[in-house]
């Protein structure tokens, strides 16, 4: 393909894409093959590979990262889908239920973490008093090991499934008329219209949302951060936050291994499940 | 070899270019007037933006500027905590250091390779003013390096008298006799026998670190094995204190909020009876004049008590310290060193205890605290007059791991055993030991 612009056009937007990206992408892999102290470099080798691998918190944190992914995306993908199909009916008040269920989207993660931390505080939480009030007694929302990343990733729930909402919608918008007037001339009921057409032709959008929020819950950080930095102990621990912890106890170069391992944990489910998604898509 | 280290700083540089782009941009306010005409200097003075750092350092500027009319005191200021560490370490690493700065003692200080970065004041008239101590942990074997600022403070159990006197309980001098005195507590139920507040996790690690004059009257030389990978922390006599914040905690002795309430919280609890015992740094007694003054005389001190009556003492802190960075050159370095050896007289010392409430003795000799300091902190004298005192771990040793508070809050919520907790400790360790490149490891 000949590009209707000459070649030395793109090259402001290289140079930037080389020291922005590409430099300091390779630099980490060469970092973390070494131990590095900000004030001296020393190769040695997988060392760090080995040593990250031997993490107490590490097995806990895969485990725990997928825990997380994979609900938070679930979640967003259902309650996502039931929001998207009912503000895409006609209900009253549905340009301001719509931007209520979008709001939390705009907030920053960490107010909102901070926010959550205060309102679910086991003792002095507005939630618990009003569970008490009620005469159930609260649960230990983020200070219980059991439920600390629960809570955490149903914040993340809370936070994020206006944006799935706003995706599957425009999806749905983008279904044309015609199939659903065939079928109601057909005598569909409105469930089998939803699993025959809405479902099958939402599936760009679908693929659009589980990778979106698969990525988002595979590295996410700044929400387990402001609620439970990991804790209590290291039970809500997740690949980003051990990473993070490695860094600030000044293993830059343990960090930056840790790093390389997130990369290529979440490159290695995102390509694959990237490529059964669309392919899918493309046979239907 | 020359070359070679300097390949090893391009290449350090190189890695920091981000942050360090940033330093330069925040460093050029710091450093950037230069001695002017008049013969007058301006020094950059970096502290940590604690409420109570940041007044005291300017006190003490003001007080040294109206002495020294040719010198200026610049206070900036950086975070605290890891964030400040990593910060301080990517200035002196990029030569981007302000004139002056504070910064920990001990093994915090030992990761900024003073022999590389710092100036050595071991030829300073002052240096001989200081405690022994105190030397020791702003020393390598190349040099000493820093002035200390603040006082020294320990890792003990604050309690509250009126709980104890009510009920007629003795201080402690054996893990025993704080079990029956916590249980006795518990029966009363007037208070939370023990408060513990992991809300804030670095306050989970007490137990463990307040412990350590009781490792050392076991074993004398146990700071320099565990250095040299022969002591761990899975043996006696260091594991005792993972064992006692297990059996706290399966005593049900802690304060029913005791996973999310905070260090202030605890303070509190003290000062107000809410709680009776809660081991912690006696710096606590800047948080006690902040929020419960009227508590000043209610709340005090007593050593973290281990197996034997006659070795009870104390674990001591010692303050940090103020260093000059190589990058400090000139006249910038002859009025920073006049700075310093400012610093170490009694005058700078009284400005200090009049700007904060003092939380233990100061080091420097000639300096005294004054009558009307807190119950909290009078009651540490009599140990430190008797020699009951031994340094803190993390000034004989330059090990610490990074997750000892999240071991700790483990053990001490019941999520881990204290064996279990004191092997992930001794494994953390080595992490530590590796990255500073000690025999052995």
């Amino acid at each position: 393909m000949k590009s209707p612009y000459p070649t030395w056009f793109f090259l402001p937007a290289g140079v930037f894409y080389v020291t922005l990206f590409l430099v300091p992408t390779v630099a980490s892999f060469w970092f973390s093959l070494t131990r590095w102290t900000l004030f001296d470099v020393e190769f040695i080798g997988i060392d760090n590979y080995v040593r990250f691998f031997q993490e107490p918190p590490l097995v806990q944190g895969f485990v725990n990262t997928f825990i997380y992914a994979f609900v938070t995306s679930g979640a967003k993908v259902v309650l996502g889908l039931l929001l998207g199909v009912l503000l895409s009916s006609q209900i009253i008040g549905r340009g301001f239920t719509r931007s209520v269920i979008f709001f939390p989207v705009l907030a920053s993660t960490i107010g909102v973490g901070i926010m959550f931390k205060v309102l679910l505080d086991p003792f002095d939480g507005p939630v618990n008093a009003g569970l008490e009030a009620l005469g159930i007694p609260g649960p230990g929302w983020w200070t219980d090991p059991a439920t600390a990343l629960l809570t955490v990733a149903m914040v993340d729930i809370w936070k994020g499934v206006g944006l799935a909402t706003l995706i599957f919608i425009a999806g749905m918008v983008a279904i044309p008329q015609e199939y659903y007037e065939a079928a109601k001339v057909d005598g569909a009921s409105s469930a089998k219209t939803f699993w025959n057409i809405t479902l099958p032709l939402l599936q760009p959008a679908t693929a659009t949302v589980v990778l979106l929020s698969l990525i988002g819950g595979l590295r996410s950080f700044d929400l387990i951060w402001a609620i439970t930095k990991g804790g209590p102990g290291f039970t809500s621990d997740v690949l980003a936050s051990v990473v993070y912890k490695q860094y600030q106890a000044g293993f830059f170069g343990l960090s930056t291994a840790g790093n390389v391992v997130l990369f290529v944990v979440v490159a290695a489910i995102i390509f694959p499940l990237s490529w059964w998604l669309n392919r899918k898509g493309d046979e239907s | 070899m020359v070359s070679r280290t300097t390949t090893r700083r391009a290449l350090a540089a190189l890695g920091v270019g981000g942050v360090a782009m940033a330093m330069t941009l925040a460093g050029c306010s710091a450093g950037g007037g230069a001695s002017s005409t008049d013969g007058s200097v301006t020094l950059s003075y970096l502290v940590d933006n604690g409420e109570a750092t940041v007044v005291v350092a300017e006190a003490l500027a003001k007080a040294f500027e109206a002495e020294n009319p040719d010198i200026k005191i610049d206070v900036q200021t950086r975070p605290q905590g890891s964030e400040g560490d990593n910060l301080v370490k990517t200035r002196l690493s990029t030569g981007e250091m302000d004139d002056v700065f504070a910064y920990n003692s001990g093994s915090l200080f030992q990761a900024l390779s003073p022999d590389q970065t710092l100036v050595n004041l071991d030829d300073q008239e002052w240096v001989g003013k200081l405690d022994d101590n105190f030397v020791k942990t702003v020393s390598t074997d190349g040099g000493t390096y820093g002035v200390p600022m603040g006082q020294s403070m320990a890792g003990a159990v604050i309690y509250n008298k009126d709980i104890y006197s009510q009920l007629g309980l003795e201080i402690p001098t054996t893990w025993d006799e704080f079990i029956s005195n916590s249980e006795a507590i518990k029966a009363a139920g007037v208070a939370a026998p023990i408060v513990q507040t992991y809300g804030d996790t670095w306050t989970s690690q007490l137990f463990v670190l307040g412990d350590f004059n009781n490792v050392l009257a076991e074993d004398p030389d146990w700071a320099e094995k565990y250095t040299d990978n022969k002591a761990k922390y899975v043996d006696e006599p260091a594991f005792a204190g993972f064992e006692h914040l297990q059996e706290v905690a399966e005593k049900g002795l802690l304060n029913e909020d005791f996973a999310s309430a905070t260090y202030n919280d605890g303070v509190s609890m003290v000062a107000t009876g809410e709680g009776a015992q809660y081991p912690i740094l006696t710096f606590a007694a800047s948080q006690l004049m902040t929020s419960n003054p009227d508590a000043k005389d209610v709340v005090g001190t007593f050593p973290l008590p281990g197996p034997d009556a006659d070795t009870n003492g104390l674990t001591v802190w010692m303050p940090g310290g103020v260093y000059i960075p190589k990058s400090t050159e000139g006249d910038k370095l002859d009025a920073a060193k006049k700075f310093l050896a400012w610093l170490a007289t009694p005058e700078s010392c009284d400005i200090q205890a009049e700007s904060t409430a003092p939380q233990g003795p100061f080091v420097i000799e000639g300096c005294t605290l004054g009558d009307d300091v807190p119950a909290m902190i009078s009651d540490m004298q009599p140990y430190f007059d008797d020699g009951k005192t031994n340094l803190a771990l993390e000034f004989l040793s330059p090990i610490k791991g990074p997750a000892l508070e999240q071991i700790t809050v483990a053990v001490g919520s019941g999520i881990t055993s204290a064996k279990d907790g004191a092997a992930q400790y001794d494994e953390d360790v080595k992490k530590q030991a590796q990255q500073l490149g000690l025999d052995g490891w």
